[in-house]
């Protein structure tokens, strides 16, 4: 398979081991701007391996994955991470938010990182609070919040910084039915509106119907479930 | 659904004509599947021969006679009995699904792919359910989360049965 004409993130062949044990085995993976796709595969199957090979955090074995073009494998190590913290946002199951700082000052954590002003940023950081509804929390601490609230917080500043993608690995995991519902559609309506792509990892059918399409991820091989139909 | 039921309990706030009680039911439960107005008459008029509505008034127009029903002491008796006796689950035990997935081991095909390919039908229905939860009022949610929980029930067994099929291929072969 060759990366489809238009897509923004493209990974081909990829394969990963950790030792013995086979994560990746010839996955392929595709999105375009403004798409929601969910990784669907029971555990182990590798879709964690490869949301963190597309994200640049875990490099592949072997494969290619391109992103906006460019191969990840060319760009330098400080590249990728400049690519992680301002193209890219990351929302995940647990423990993201820092517990030492408010929850704006963590909204506003990934724009500080990129040198921006303080004021400047908490003010964007508000701006996506209030979007994700969660702006009445900005002075409290993440251990003060509930769950639910703690994970839109995190939805905020994985979008504060504009990500042209979004991985969220089973966003809505720690989360009950109604909380996790609120935030899966909080997420993807502010990710179609700045589109952004979102690569949701998810084992739960019901999180996963927010998305446009799925593949799912099987002993470390992929299938596209709309180009098999 | 007891139709019947179901518009002797609207009949309940009040008497309502033929037309109206099609439109409360429409407008409530009707969803996707509204009533015909021939289901409505006949329905009437077997609640009618049972006592259980009765005539309230007949509006003469230029068009056919409109019947105003109400509901009598003895439908709202019925009315009470079936909102009282807990509906049977239904049992499940004769699944499509399950069929296929055996006769496809049977016969030497491809299980794992008649999974994959009905999970993608399934969650194409979530989609569509899921979008229209996100755009309708509480009734719309109540309806279609009914409709995903079903859905997601379905899911899961697809789900254990892909993780079980190396087994059940011997089971079936025995």
């Amino acid at each position: 398979m060759t990366a489809p004409p238009g897509s923004l993130l493209a990974a081909e062949n990829l394969h990963k081991s950790y030792g013995p044990t086979v994560a990746l085995d010839g996955a392929e993976f595709s999105i375009h701007p403004g798409e929601v796709v969910a990784v669907m595969g029971p555990s182990g199957s590798g879709k964690s391996t490869l949301l963190h090979c597309l994200a640049g955090i875990v490099p592949p074995d072997s494969g290619s994955i391109t992103y906006a073009g460019r191969e990840l494998a060319g760009m330098s190590d400080a590249e990728r991470s400049a690519l992680r913290r301002s193209e890219f946002g990351f929302v995940f199951q647990f423990g993201q938010l820092v517990p030492e700082l408010t929850c704006v000052e963590n909204v506003a954590l990934p724009l500080r990182l990129n040198g921006r002003p303080r004021k400047q940023a908490e003010r964007a950081a508000l701006t996506w609070m209030e979007r994700l509804e969660v702006d009445d929390l900005k002075d409290k601490r993440p251990g003060e919040v509930s769950g639910g609230q703690g994970q839109r917080v995190a939805v905020a500043r994985a979008l504060v910084t504009g990500p042209r993608v979004v991985f969220a690995d089973e966003p809505t995991g720690a989360l009950d039915s109604l909380n996790g519902e609120r935030v899966m559609e909080l997420l993807t309506d502010a990710a179609r509106s700045t589109n952004a792509a979102v690569v949701l990892v998810t084992h739960e059918a019901r999180v996963a119907a927010y998305s446009d399409r799925e593949i799912v991820v099987r002993d470390g091989r992929s299938r596209d479930m709309e180009r098999a139909i | 659904m007891s139709i019947g039921h179901t518009l002797l309990g609207l009949l309940e706030s009040g008497p309502r004509h033929g037309y109206d009680l099609k439109r409360a039911f429409d407008e409530k439960f009707g969803h996707d599947r509204p009533l015909h107005y021939g289901q409505v008459y006949s329905t009437m008029s077997r609640l009618l021969k049972h006592g259980l509505v009765e005539v309230d008034g007949i509006e003469a127009g230029g068009g056919p006679e409109r019947k105003r029903y109400a509901i009598t002491d003895a439908g709202i008796t019925d009315v009470e009995r079936w909102l009282a006796t807990p509906e049977k689950p239904e049992e499940y035990l004769q699944s499509t699904l399950y069929t296929k997935v055996v006769l496809a081991l049977l016969t030497h095909r491809d299980a794992a792919d008649i999974l994959d390919v009905q999970r993608a039908e399934h969650l194409r229905s979530m989609r569509i359910l899921t979008d229209r939860k996100r755009k309708g009022d509480l009734a719309d949610q109540l309806i279609c989360d009914h409709a995903l929980f079903h859905l997601e029930a379905d899911l899961r067994w697809l789900e254990l049965t892909a993780a079980r099929l190396d087994k059940l291929r011997e089971a079936v072969a025995r």
